[in-house]
């Protein structure tokens, strides 16, 4: 994303359009990319923001219980991993480090919830596709970017100071293991100078294909 | 919804009391104690298990208020100016490795990259604190230790870190849904440097463990005070 499309205000509108059709994934994450790479004219990101305010507008509950889902299938998805994705060496310690972060992920947000007096969602069931470390790398690539860009476009819709600082110190832990895959995929950590945000819908839609 | 929003609120225009209530940062803790935010804040900390140095440090940037950014403005122009403040260093800084010759071929490419997208955040948060009606900081002279590869490294990689670290402080201190949102979009970025440069040294991608720890303003202005010249 070159310095002007940043710049151009026309890239908040970009999200609008999300709910029109049938979007692949990586189509759903640009957008997402988009809409937040208009943070870079001051207030542009404005929009975007009360947009998702306006869609979701759910409780500090309901959005701590959307982000367990993801932890879920984090979770899930690494643990899976240690033996499914054929790893050795520095990636087979990596992996295990990151079922052991998302786990405790899981927990805390369980624990949290409960305390807030509501009731944590049931652990979905989940089908990863793929069946070598290239297709495994690939996918933690998306679910660590897309846990990164959740969080990130929740965060301002977060109404406890003590929950927002929660989730914050969450996102920073998926954006460091999703520089570190990135690394392992020969691919830039930090792509973009702002990490795009996404809205509830538009993480469902990304992590829907992997409910079974 | 039947609840709204209170950062939407703070924005708006309607006064409401409660409006009000959570715009001033004073009777915003106060709101907040009365709707339960203590109770959430017991809930997380319960939760996380952190032991209790965590919790300290938890509280500590918790309840700091902006009022420990108050040197660089008011609220969240304060906010804005402080992360300004440790932009423009680790711009500088980035440069000013550039520059040495320390560097080649891929570490040197990730370098450049990491500046300029420090520079961009410089940008964008000149941009904020204009947009809010405040006067950006000024860029301080700075000056960094550059003997050798490896401790260029470390210092890249204690700057990142703490950088991380002064954004998830201020994180609650921020009134402006916007401008949370644009400093959870850099924040997130500072967090993904710090992993590629701990990766590089060697060191763990998450030295905190699966909760990150924020460190106050304080606790960060002393620790780049050494680089600053004026």
């Amino acid at each position: 994303m070159s310095h002007e499309e940043l710049a151009n205000p026309e890239l908040a509108g970009v999200e609008v359009v999300q709910d029109s059709g049938d979007l692949s994934r990586s189509d759903v994450i640009l957008k997402g990319a988009l809409a937040a790479g208009a943070v870079y004219g001051t207030f542009m990101v404005g929009p975007y923001v009360r947009k998702a305010l306006a869609m979701s507008g759910g409780s500090d509950v309901d959005i701590l219980n959307f982000a367990l889902t993801l932890e879920y299938l984090e979770s899930t998805f690494y643990k899976e991993a240690k033996t499914r994705a054929k790893a050795s060496g520095e990636l087979k310690s990596l992996i295990g480090m990151l079922a052991d972060d998302e786990q405790q992920h899981v927990e805390a947000l369980t624990a949290t919830i409960k305390k807030l007096g509501g009731k944590p969602v049931a652990e979905p069931k989940f089908d990863f596709p793929y069946s070598n470390t290239a297709g495994f790398l690939k996918l933690a690539q998306t679910f660590e970017d897309t846990g990164v860009s959740a969080y990130n476009g929740a965060g301002p819709m977060i109404k406890s100071k003590e929950v927002l600082g929660a989730a914050g110190s969450i996102v920073q832990v998926e954006a460091r293991h999703a520089a570190a895959i990135r690394l392992q995929n020969k691919e830039e950590p930090a792509p973009e100078a702002f990490d795009p945000s996404l809205d509830e819908a538009q993480v469902l839609k990304a992590v829907e294909p992997f409910i079974a | 919804m039947p609840e709204s929003n209170e950062r939407e609120k703070a924005g708006a225009p309607a006064q409401s009391a409660v409006a009000r209530a959570v715009k001033d940062p004073v009777s915003r803790r106060k709101f907040m104690a009365l709707t339960g935010g203590s109770a959430a804040a017991a809930a997380f900390l319960a939760a996380c298990g952190s032991d209790s140095g965590t919790t300290t440090t938890t509280s500590t940037a918790m309840s700091g208020g902006s009022s420990e950014t108050a040197q660089f403005g008011k609220g969240d122009i304060g906010i804005l100016n402080y992360a300004l403040t440790l932009e423009y260093l680790e711009t500088a800084f980035y440069a000013d490795v550039v520059k040495s010759g320390l560097f080649k071929g891929a570490d040197l490419a990730t370098i450049k990259k990491f500046g300029e997208e420090e520079a961009e955040h410089v940008s964008a948060l000149t941009a904020a604190v204009k947009g809010l009606g405040g006067k950006p900081a000024p860029e301080p002279k700075t000056e960094f230790p550059l003997e050798s590869a490896k401790s260029v490294l470390e210092l890249a990689g204690t700057v990142e870190n703490l950088g991380a670290a002064a954004y998830l402080g201020q994180a609650g201190n921020i009134t402006s849904p916007e401008v949370l949102a644009s400093a959870l979009a850099i924040h997130s970025v500072e967090g993904r440097h710090a992993a590629a440069l701990n990766t590089l040294l060697g060191t763990s991608i998450t030295p905190d463990g699966a909760f990150a720890k924020p460190a106050t303003a304080k606790e960060v202005l002393k620790s780049v005070e050494p680089f600053i010249v004026s």
